[in-house]
């Protein structure tokens, strides 16, 4: 096959979809008033606003009021974790959570427990990076103030029992929270159906603009803004709002939910695709997460014996992009502490890949991967002393 | 990310390989830690007759081994104990910084390798 280009790491973000663009652009350039304004000019950013606030509001099954928008994913954590923290502070010293969230809940935690004095579960995973709902209820103390889980994880797709888990927090009172950033476009985001209190969403992970998300907060739990200035977001989270991009983030969503089972039917067909070609022509080779409780778009592997940058450059040379929980592929030079809480040794764990699909792709760039993966593992493992090794 | 040089050295790395009857072995790093180089030498007349190296780690630490062999191929044991990580890393015109710490282990390697004929050599020698 010809040399293409072929963006297989929607986990990672994704492109904004051109009817998303068309409905932002106005307020950049003439409708950019200031939402607080009294004139007709912020009076029509206000409008907007409050229907995007309205069409993310149906999505989830909540009132208005509940919707709060935020700068991005991680900014909704932050709101989320802190905000319940330090309301709380005092009474509820403890928080449950997992060992395999991503890193805007975990070091949010760690901060909170290095810092400000609070105790922080975090509890194990089996081998799929499922959480087991009684290990959470057997967590629970009277001082617990918080739980907080993932609802799929971003590194190996796993989708959590989240009802489950909400319906153990509702029996003892507690506030639950559910990082929902990669189940955004592709998973039911029904509030009353998953029974959390609050939920956090990011635009651009379901082909929205970079630098908007939301959280949902349910009435009635109490909070403690982190950041504080003027009285937006009903006191909740101050800053001029960022207008277009809250018009991209509901325009993404409706677009997304609303064709949701029909897009879930591509990607899961492709991604399947992808699993079993992938683990039928490359030998020591595991899929990683749940084999059926998995997001559509998702495709994780271990391949034994090779570095997961190595596989990303060869890839990148053929215009392939992807990612790696590898260590080297971080920032911290650690490997992944998803794939080692799901019991997967180091070294295996350096050899990860993650292709997570999207919308754009088709069956020819899933048939382009599959014939330029085992050559790029092949050329790595023929350079590899574990290799020659273990054969 | 990284220099054409490095890109070169990782898609066309040189030496790669094993030597079946090697006069020294030298091994750094460790795959727990995501990098672990081995480096094979055959020593001829004090010199590196022959070197080959296998890895397992990333672009950075495949195209630091290939560029550390290629540099002391035909040196003289003691010229090829002198390697840097600054020279391979230079060599390569360059790393990242947090890529700095790859191109240690190469050079580490091949001093292993080095280190482990010397001390043969002198198991052999008669007292």
């Amino acid at each position: 096959m010809a040399k293409r280009t072929v963006y297989m790491d929607h986990a990672a973000t994704t492109p904004v979809d051109p009817r998303v663009v068309e409905a932002m652009l106005p307020y950049f350039t003439e409708r950019y008033g200031n939402a607080s304004s009294v004139y007709r000019l912020g009076q029509e950013a206000r409008k907007a606003i409050d229907e995007a606030r309205a069409d993310v509001a149906q999505i989830l099954n909540c009132t208005p009021r509940e919707i709060i928008f935020t700068s991005c994913g991680s900014e909704s954590d932050n709101l989320a974790i802190r905000g319940i923290a330090f309301w709380n502070r005092g009474k509820g010293t403890h928080i449950i959570t997992s060992s395999i969230e991503h890193h805007a809940v975990s070091h949010t935690c760690e901060q909170l427990e290095k810092h400000f004095g609070l105790q922080v579960t975090y509890l194990p995973v089996d081998k799929y990076v499922r959480v087991d709902p009684t290990d959470v209820e057997k967590a629970i103390t009277e001082k617990t103030t918080l739980i907080t889980i993932m609802y799929a994880n971003n590194e190996v797709g796993t989708i959590e029992p989240i009802a489950e888990i909400g319906e153990i927090a509702r029996a003892h009172k507690i506030p639950f929270h559910t990082d929902a950033i990669q189940a955004g476009g592709a998973l039911d985001l029904d509030v009353e159906a998953l029974k959390v209190d609050l939920l956090s969403l990011s635009a651009h992970k379901f082909y929205g603009p970079k630098g908007v998300g939301v959280l949902y907060l349910r009435r009635g739990v109490r909070l403690l803004p982190p950041q504080t200035g003027g009285a937006h977001e009903l006191n909740r989270r101050a800053g001029t709002e960022n207008v277009a991009g809250i018009v991209g983030l509901a325009t993404a969503l409706k677009l997304a939910q609303g064709h949701r089972e029909e897009n879930n039917r591509k990607l899961i067909a492709l991604r399947d695709r992808l699993i079993d070609g992938i683990l039928s022509s490359i030998p020591d080779t595991q899929l990683t997460g749940h084999p059926k409780e998995r997001l559509p778009n998702s495709a994780s592997f271990t391949i034994n014996y090779v570095e997961g940058e190595g596989l990303l450059l060869g890839l990148d040379m053929m215009g392939i992009a992807a990612s790696s929980g590898s260590a080297c592929t971080s920032a911290s030079l650690e490997p992944s502490h998803v794939l080692l809480a799901m019991g997967i040794p180091p070294e295996v764990a350096h050899g990860s890949l993650r292709l997570t699909l999207g919308h754009e792709n088709s069956e020819e760039d899933v048939d382009y991967l599959l014939e330029i993966l085992p050559g790029i593992v092949k050329r790595l493992r023929s350079m590899s002393p574990l290799y020659t090794t273990a054969s | 990310m990284y220099s054409e040089k490095v890109m070169d050295h990782f898609m066309s790395p040189r030496n790669v390989g094993v030597i079946e009857d090697p006069d020294g072995v030298g091994k750094e790093g460790n795959p727990i830690c995501g990098d672990l180089m081995e480096i094979f030498i055959k020593v001829k007349d004090d010199r590196i007759k022959d070197i080959k190296f296998r890895t397992f780690g990333c672009g950075a630490a495949i195209a630091t081994s290939s560029m550390a062999t290629e540099m002391v191929k035909g040196k003289t044991i003691e010229e090829a104990m002198e390697i840097t990580n600054k020279a391979v890393a230079e060599a390569l015109d360059g790393l990242p910084p947090i890529k700095m710490h790859c191109s240690n282990l190469a050079a580490d390697a091949i001093h292993a390798a080095i280190e482990d004929y010397l001390e043969k050599k002198k198991v052999k020698q008669p007292a």
